[in-house]
């Protein structure tokens, strides 16, 4: 199937073309939202931080921000914060991109005012974005993240290899593949380290997971009760070790050839590990700021995540949840597990609907209104 | 038809696709080989629970695509249901 999008001034290619009304922080969500309901078709992301951050937990959430405004997918933004040191340079991040940003502060004029004047510029965005046409694009142009969510045992015999079929053509085709989920590799690591592209990608991945074990160990805990989950554990996922060789499948065959960290741009194409929360909605909102445009969600006990801009594709192998969670199953390949058809038959049916996904049909969780932006915290604000 | 899967030849666990009943006489497939095998579940298995392929002692190291996935809190036989009632993790 032919493939369109949209080519963006600075070369990267969106399948989405949103106009998006980005608050800097906490305080001007309101004014974000109201500017978003005076303009229909403009799209808030609110979310509850940006304030008092400090250190590599403010630099990974300015890198959030930025990077969720210059992602592909977005065609213009207006950027609302409380007051302007921060707001300029959330909007200066995403005018690097070459697309149209404007931005506001609060701080002397209130929100009314505030939201008049950001509501004129949203207005006239949008009808410009209204005006950019799709053109042809290939696989080499998509970045394509991965992360699977609710899994169970049929994740792994199932959702996950059909991931995995469409992860090695997209990376044969010469696009990016971003996946994460650090500690959901526990038990699987070795596997993820032997198929590191050469031995300073491997020394850098090594380091991630080394730096994520000593982070929990020196919380004095460890994750026995959170890994696996109790819907794992519904679902017959027995240990972390087991849940993090189904996880491992959805990766492909491919090498993998650099290590990122959260919510950094991938620079080379091919298999990405970005260092990451394993949360749903937290792995994506990463991915997207680093520029994916697409996610792929294998699931297995039922997981309804979204998001505001980069649209979710949900698999599922559990015939029991494509029968009951249909609307959120974007793809059911339970034929698997009775061996109805064949893993490359279920990769052929993803590729035909991540095209059709590319080209503007909605996912399920577009369709239903999820929209999860959930940036990642380090550590707690001053 | 087949009731559960074995991922690699010389695992120790299959995976339930249907839900099995005690007593059931139920047969899998390798996914690897292709191989069919028979086995007499002696407990009621869920949808995506495993099945025991072998005898395992306590300490013994689980095997799952043909890869630890953790040890036997206690003795295992052919036919049990393996989950957190009798398997833990090697890691925590």
């Amino acid at each position: 199937m032919d493939l369109y999008g949209y080519r963006r001034q600075d070369g990267r290619v969106g399948i989405r073309n949103h106009v998006v009304i980005l608050p800097v922080d906490d305080l001007s969500n309101a004014a974000a939202e109201g500017v978003a309901r005076l303009v229909p078709g403009t799209l808030s992301i609110p979310h509850p931080y940006g304030r008092l951050q400090f250190g590599r937990d403010l630099e990974l959430f300015f890198r959030t921000l930025i990077g969720t405004g210059a992602n592909p997918n977005v065609a213009a933004v207006v950027v609302i914060g409380i007051e302007p040191a921060w707001t300029r340079r959330v909007s200066d991040g995403i005018a690097e991109t070459g697309k149209p940003v404007v931005s506001y502060s609060i701080e002397g004029h209130g929100d009314l005012t505030t939201i008049q004047h950001a509501a004129r510029s949203a207005q006239k965005l949008l009808q410009d974005a209204s005006e950019l046409r799709r053109e042809r694009i290939s696989l080499t142009d998509l970045i394509v993240s991965i992360k699977c969510g609710e899994s169970d045992t049929t994740t792994g015999l199932a959702s996950c290899p059909t991931v995995a079929q469409v992860v090695d053509r997209v990376v044969d085709a010469g696009g990016t593949v971003i996946f994460g989920e650090t500690s959901e590799l526990t038990g699987g690591e070795h596997l993820i380290a032997a198929r590191c592209a050469t031995p300073e990608v491997r020394e850098k991945f090594q380091r991630a997971f080394n730096a994520y074990t000593a982070m929990i160990t020196a919380q004095g805990v460890d994750l026995l009760g959170s890994q696996p989950t109790q819907g794992n554990i519904a679902g017959g996922l027995s240990t972390i070790e087991e849940k993090a060789l189904g996880n491992i499948e959805k990766t492909g065959t491919k090498p993998i050839v650099d290590v990122l960290e959260p919510a950094q741009r991938p620079v080379r194409p091919g298999l990405n590990f970005m260092d990451s929360s394993s949360a749903a909605a937290e792995f994506i909102t990463l991915a997207c700021a680093a520029g994916a445009v697409v996610h792929l969600f294998p699931t297995g006990q039922g997981n309804v995540v979204g998001h505001p801009i980069e649209p979710v594709i949900k698999i599922t192998g559990n015939p029991k949840t494509a029968a009951s969670m249909g609307e959120h199953i974007d793809l059911d390949v339970s034929g698997l597990l009775r061996r109805d058809i064949t893993v490359r038959e279920a990769g052929d049916a993803l590729m035909d609907i991540l095209a059709r996904t590319v080209n503007g049909r909605l996912t399920c969780a577009e369709s239903l209104g999820h929209r999860e932006f959930a940036p990642t915290r380090l550590y707690p604000s001053a | 038809m087949h009731k559960f899967l074995v991922h690699k030849e010389g695992d120790h666990v299959g995976v339930a696709i249907q839900d099995i009943h005690q007593g059931e006489q139920v047969e899998g497939v390798y996914m690897d080989t292709d191989r069919r095998i028979r086995v007499t579940a002696t407990d009621d298995i869920p949808l995506g629970h495993k099945i025991a392929l072998v005898t395992l002692d306590e300490g013994d190291e689980v095997l799952e695509y043909g890869t630890r996935i953790g040890v036997a809190r206690m003795p295992i036989h052919v036919g049990q249901h393996v989950h957190v009632h009798n398997i833990r993790s090697a890691r925590w």
